[in-house]
């Protein structure tokens, strides 16, 4: 390191000095016997020294809790009926060496699970940005649908969305559009509430520039209103998938069929705690998917 | 035309908790043609409020408002509004913050390219073309003011209005940017109001200074014109006795007759 950045201070000095006589009317004749300066290219630590090491200031620390995690885990398996850590791994690596199969209705692999999971918050969730987006908009232009809206989104938002469950199965009178309408009516309420206060919040400038401009309704919607909104939009959007992907191992362990809640309470009933541990990581793991895949996107409309 | 702007017995007043707050009263101002007239007063005295009653943002208590011979029932584009934040939309890049009023005006009877061109002809008039795929965010707060000149220009708009255009830019910025918009006015033959507070600015740039008198209830105390001949050059004008007779004027008004009380 030492060494490296020696090297360095030397061609600092040397180049300026070579540049300075150039420029001068009269080169002495001695600056040509100066060794040309050679172009190393500079040490890996120099040139990456800084980034490894910020890597490890990042890393050390989650190295560090995961190993307490598992360390706790595996004292707390010695005492108990709980499977350790290592037991878990070696059900999980069973578990995932063969993730599509099918042998009947009740018994598929995980990776049929996790995608039926995730095709019904894809369908509820999406059904609830197309209607919840557009309503969050009208809410927020309108005072007075802003009045009316206030009163009912306050009373449902609080309420728990397995609650909903019954009457989707009494409207629906089928389970899986009834765990459909559930992530529906979980994830409605943030896209909803952050459209519509995004839209209140749009900066009055940009709106004094609609007006003086004349715009019409279309063109402030499409290049004012939409874009000064996309941010808190999105921040709704992550809030819901948040929520329905939380929702839909509670609306699956109750509606059955084939998902990931549903494996978890299955494997409970075959008193298979490994899968069930399994199955609360890959939860989890999926989940921060989600959340970080809209976050790259969310990223790429900031302004400022 | 003798009266191309002109404001006449114009009142404003805004609700307040406290009942009713009288910002400006028995208002009467008028622009010629291609004249340049600043309003000039301290701070809170209703100037800014004045600037959106002619750009139509705001509607006078009572009292009239004419432009080229219309009554002024909202905002509208024969009037160009700079604001003193530049209000450039972040999200898009200068050209298209530029076309998007080229395209409200002139949209109806022209083909893209001409809007086009016509929007690379207003940043070309400040300079600006080489940051016309640059967005706000990328470029500095001078340049901002300029594309908002631009895009007020592009309008091609009978009067141009600007609200402190330069108050937020360091001094060195703001000269070149006075030195500039004295080009662009005198190659355009702009009709302009201009709300400022920097007496130099007023007296460098104006055909006639607004001087109004402090709020509430606040007025047009006095009108000096400047009688300066065009083109005007900065570093001549320092030199010469009656721009600092014009400048002295102004002061007096600001600073002897209408002094604030420690704002």
């Amino acid at each position: 390191m030492g060494a490296a950045i020696l090297t360095h201070q030397n061609f600092g000095h040397g180049a300026p000095a070579a540049g300075a006589t150039k420029t001068a009317a009269a080169p002495p004749p001695e600056v040509v016997d100066l060794p040309p300066p050679v172009r190393r290219p500079a040490p890996l630590v120099e040139r990456y020294g800084d980034d490894i090491a910020g890597f490890f200031r990042g890393a050390i620390p989650v190295v560090f809790g995961i190993a307490l995690f598992i360390t706790v885990w595996a004292i707390v398996s010695q005492s108990s009926t709980l499977p350790g850590p290592l037991k878990t791994w070696y059900s999980a690596v069973e578990v995932f060496s063969d993730p599509f199969y099918r042998k009947g209705p009740n018994d598929q692999g995980i990776g049929w699970n996790i995608l039926n999971s995730l095709g019904r918050v894809g369908i509820g969730f999406g059904l609830a940005a197309l209607i919840g987006i557009p309503l969050g908009f009208m809410i927020g232009r309108f005072r007075f649908l802003s009045g009316m809206a206030a009163p009912i989104v306050s009373l449902l938002r609080p309420v728990s969305p397995l609650a909903w469950l019954p009457i989707g199965l009494l409207v629906f009178k089928a389970a899986n559009p009834a765990a459909i309408w559930v992530i529906f009516i979980s994830s409605i309420w943030p896209m909803i509430i952050n459209t519509a206060a995004g839209v209140r919040e749009v900066p009055q400038d940009y709106l004094n520039v609609a007006k003086v401009l004349n715009l019409s309704e279309w063109k402030v919607f499409t290049r004012i209103l939409f874009p000064a909104v996309l941010p808190f939009m999105l921040t709704g959007i992550r809030l819901a998938i948040g929520v329905a992907w939380l929702v839909i191992v509670a609306a699956e362990m109750l509606t059955g069929g084939v998902g990931i809640g549903f494996w978890v309470w299955d494997e409970w009933n075959n008193l298979n705690v490994e899968h069930i541990i399994i199955a609360i990581f890959t939860v989890g793991i999926v989940g921060l998917l989600l959340e970080q895949a809209l976050m790259l996107i969310a990223r790429r409309f900031e302004y400022r | 035309m003798e009266k191309f702007v002109s404001v006449e017995q114009a009142n404003m007043s805004f609700k307040t908790k406290g009942g009713s707050f009288v910002a400006l009263q028995d208002i009467n101002v008028s622009i010629r043609e291609g004249e340049f007239v600043t309003l000039i007063g301290h701070s809170g005295c209703g100037k800014s409020t004045l600037l959106n009653m002619v750009a139509g943002l705001l509607q006078p208590t009572s009292g009239v408002l004419l432009c080229a011979g219309r009554e002024i029932a909202g905002p509208g584009p024969d009037r160009g509004v700079v604001f003193q934040n530049h209000s450039l939309l972040p999200w898009l890049t200068c050209a298209e913050n530029v076309y998007l009023a080229v395209e409200r005006v002139f949209g109806a009877g022209e083909t893209k390219a001409q809007l086009k061109a016509r929007t690379l002809k207003a940043l070309d008039l400040v300079q600006l073309t080489h940051a016309a795929d640059k967005r706000p965010n990328e470029i500095s707060g001078g340049m901002k003011q300029r594309v908002g000149i631009a895009r007020a220009l592009s309008m091609e708009p009978k009067v141009l209005l600007l609200d402190e255009p330069f108050g937020a830019l360091d001094a060195l910025t703001r000269a070149h940017l006075q030195d500039e918009l004295l080009k662009i006015v005198a190659k355009t033959g702009s009709t302009v109001l201009m709300v400022t507070h920097d007496v130099d600015e007023a007296v460098l740039l104006s055909d006639r200074i607004v001087m109004m008198t402090n709020g509430p209830a606040a007025t047009v105390g006095d009108i000096v014109a400047v009688g300066l001949a065009r083109p005007r050059e900065r570093m001549a004008l320092v030199k010469d006795a009656r721009y600092h007779e014009l400048r002295g004027r102004v002061l007096e008004f600001l600073y002897q007759k209408q002094l604030r009380p420690a704002a």
